[in-house]
């Protein structure tokens, strides 16, 4: 009976050394997903970064296994999903990150400073000297790196030719310098086609940030002003932001010419890119990720010979010289990058994943899979006329939103305003009082102005 | 008098003390935690995540400031809805059509009641993601079924989650739960001596005279046990999150999603935990309203 005792204690022993003892576990997640959303992040995590690592990290002596997560839900899930995990010390090693929320959770104590997580070797990394430091404010706060950012991004009006073709206007001489140019074609095209929404205009809770960037931001912009005044006060109640809102009005509730269900419903932003896709919709103000990513040939939401149907304009400000900083054309960047979770138990492999996928030889191989502009200036710059030109005109203008702990809250405010008007629930003015005093009880009447 | 007693009290503490702990673990600690964290402006993001400050009762007078109680998307009104929402769907939905269903399947033959109850039960015992996703399928304005048949008969299609997002969560609610009722008065009915509604028969009484006079005072207590259970169920119920995520613009955010919502959404723990007081003193007083009156059936039964 002793002796079977001592060989089942053998064979344990013995199983137990058979496997990769001492082997560490690093584990990943973003919001992709290999065929659904942001395809190509998946790919390249698997494909390249993954094994390029695993064997990279062998060379030097040390197991390390990495575990990819595809997180397949919304933006706004994903945020929910890190700040539970953060905050009671679970959630992957390496995640992906809207740059925009780090002020919150580095004051939540949700995040740490890269260099704190993993050590001194942070600050010796090649990649640095390759980043330029607006670039690394992108996933920054008080002068601290919080993560690496991919790339960054821009905004602007997406065209469908085909449809404008049918309306009679040609878009390739066409460069709205007014949101009554804008108006205009979106009128001819309803005309044309009563059944079509032909201008989408992103607005209401369900789509999260989407609402605040690619929808109030480059409005509010075109008619001077920012969410900040120039003393850093919000501003609650002024002409820019009635006439905003007043543009939302004309849009879905006056003119209808934009799909309003879609800004309504739980799928909405599915739905814009379908409607695009449909040639429902002949104009939707979106970020370079649409191009490059969700209607891109064998995407879901692919159009149909892209090159020939689909072009890009500038978004123009109220009317010329009206915009931010008197600018003629606004646009809005933010950046998504990767952070380091402040408990991980691996900091150091979960460093050297970061810093391998941030590698020139590694971001190279993103490029091939999908080109962008990416922030270390020695990777190769593929030759497409859309980066190309999205980079050249529309970087120069770009505004960032503000590194502000309560932006986050406030952006939520902001959906909550643009949803009152787009529902036809609230006049512009009654949903500009409500913000007022949403904003205020927010960030307190003392860092709050009236215009 | 001394108690009778199955085990000794060393005995018993030592049986009792695995589930005690438990319970305090999980139950007793967090109940009181919720209360202390009610009193605070702690939130998961930004600077009072690391630094709640003690706040008094502002959280509560924040959910009765007045000025902003009725809005849409505040405390005030998802109260107000969800006690609508108890009214339509709970007590007048469920347990009318509960009542309904069960009387008519009394004279019914075999093989209708048991196909009836069987279809009804199959709709309260699906999985709630199951359910929420076919009722998303039926109501889709573009591929829906229920438009498709509107269609067919010549009707305009409705954008029924859009336009009438609360009558669908009222209608779904009903659906749902209507099998409970259904099954706890068929029971009742069940228990009845014959004999009374066979002299009835003779008398020449109709069935609504049947139900009336005979069937339904003697079932009474039943059907209070019903209204109550079902008030508390539906008045904590988070399955229409499924269908409509409380929107759109909050026009079906009941206290439950509501409570989720400023919890799990906005982090806001302070304000969150102190609906769940709130919330929680509510059940009380339904709890202790059913168990008084479970008392009193009792006595009654002595």
């Amino acid at each position: 009976m002793s002796k079977l005792r001592s060989y089942a204690l053998g064979l344990a022993a013995a199983t137990a050394l058979a496997g990769p003892a001492m082997a560490t576990d690093v584990t990943i997640t973003c919001r992709c997903v290999e065929g659904g959303v942001n395809s190509a992040a998946a790919v390249w995590l698997k494909t390249s970064v993954i094994p390029g690592f695993e064997t990279m990290m062998k060379a030097t002596g040390k197991d390390v296994k990495v575990i990819f997560k595809e997180f397949a839900g919304k933006d706004e899930q994903l945020t929910q999903q890190l700040a539970l995990d953060f905050s009671t010390g679970a959630g992957a090693d390496v995640s992906s990150f809207d740059g925009f929320l780090i002020p919150n959770f580095v004051d939540a104590g949700l995040l740490k400073p890269l260099e704190e997580v993993a050590g001194a070797e942070v600050n010796q990394w090649e990649g640095w000297s390759h980043i330029s430091d607006g670039s690394k404010e992108l996933m920054s706060y008080g002068g601290k790196a919080y993560g690496i950012a991919l790339g960054t991004d821009s905004r602007m009006i997406f065209v469908r030719k085909d449809i404008f073709a049918q309306a009679g206007i040609d878009a390739d001489t066409w460069q709205p310098t007014s949101w009554k140019d804008v108006l205009d074609a979106a009128r001819t095209i309803k005309k044309a086609m009563p059944k079509s929404a032909p201008l989408q205009l992103n607005a209401g809770v369900s789509m999260g940030e989407a609402t605040t960037m690619q929808g109030y931001w480059m409005a509010i912009l075109g008619t001077g002003e920012g969410m900040l005044d120039e003393n850093g006060k919000w501003i609650v109640s002024s002409q820019g932001i009635l006439d905003t809102l007043n543009l939302y009005k004309t849009i879905y509730v006056d003119e209808k010419l934009g799909d309003k269900r879609a800004q309504l419903l739980g799928d909405g932003r599915n739905r814009t890119f379908a409607n695009f896709r449909d040639g429902k919709t002949a104009m939707l103000v979106e970020g370079d990720w649409f191009y490059r990513s969700v209607t891109k040939p064998g995407a879901e939401f692919e159009v149909k010979d892209r090159d020939v149907n689909m072009t890009w304009k500038k978004m123009p400000a109220q009317e010329p010289g009206k915009g931010f900083r008197g600018q003629d054309f606004v646009t809005m960047s933010g950046g998504t990058g990767f952070v380091i979770n402040p408990n991980s138990k691996a900091p150091k492999e979960s460093w050297a994943l970061l810093s391998y996928m941030n590698s020139k030889e590694q971001l190279d191989a993103f490029q091939a899979i999908n080109p962008r502009v990416r922030i270390r200036d020695d990777v190769w710059i593929p030759n497409s006329d859309f980066l190309t030109e999205t980079s050249q005109t529309l970087l120069p203008l770009t505004t960032a939103r503000p590194n502000n702990a309560y932006y986050n809250k406030v952006s939520v405010a902001v959906q909550r305003m643009t949803e009152a008007v787009v529902s036809g629930e609230q006049t512009p003015e009654q949903a500009m009082a409500q913000y007022k005093s949403d904003v205020t009880a927010i960030v307190g009447e003392e860092n709050t102005v009236s215009k | 008098m001394k108690n009778f007693s199955l085990l000794s009290v060393r005995a018993g503490t030592l049986f009792f003390s695995p589930a005690a702990a438990l319970v305090g673990a999980f139950v007793i600690v967090p109940f009181f935690w919720v209360i202390f964290v009610s009193f605070t402006n702690r939130t998961l993001l930004g600077k009072t995540a690391l630094n709640p400050e003690f706040v008094g009762f502002d959280n509560y007078v924040a959910l009765f400031n007045m000025e902003t109680f009725f809005t849409r998307g505040q405390f005030g009104f998802s109260l107000i809805l969800t006690i609508q929402f108890v009214l339509l769907s709970a007590l007048i939905g469920q347990a009318l059509l509960g009542m309904i269903l069960a009387w008519l399947l009394q004279s019914t033959p075999k093989y209708v009641k048991l196909f009836s109850e069987s279809a009804v039960i199959v709709a309260w015992i699906l999985p709630e993601v199951v359910i929420g996703f076919a009722w998303f399928a039926f109501l889709d304005y573009d591929n829906g079924t229920l438009n498709m048949l509107t269609t067919a008969l010549g009707l305009e299609p409705g954008d029924w989650l859009l336009d009438n997002p609360f009558w669908v969560i009222v209608f779904f609610n009903t659906w749902r739960g209507a099998a409970f009722s259904m099954m706890l008065f068929n029971s009742a009915f069940a228990s009845l001596p014959p004999s009374y509604f066979q002299a009835a028969d003779v008398a020449g009484a109709t069935s609504f005279q049947k139900f009336k006079d005979i069937a339904l005072p003697l079932i009474k207590g039943h059907v209070v046990t019903d209204l109550i259970l079902i008030t508390m169920w539906t008045f904590n119920v988070f399955t229409p999150f499924l269908l409509t995520q409380g929107g759109p613009s909050y026009r079906t955010e009941l206290l439950s999603i509501y409570t989720y919502r400023v919890a799990f959404k906005d982090f806001e723990f302070g304000k969150g935990a102190a609906v769940g007081v709130v919330i929680m003193l509510i059940n009380l007083a339904f709890a202790l309203f059913y168990l008084r009156i479970a008392k009193q059936k009792h006595k009654g039964a002595e």
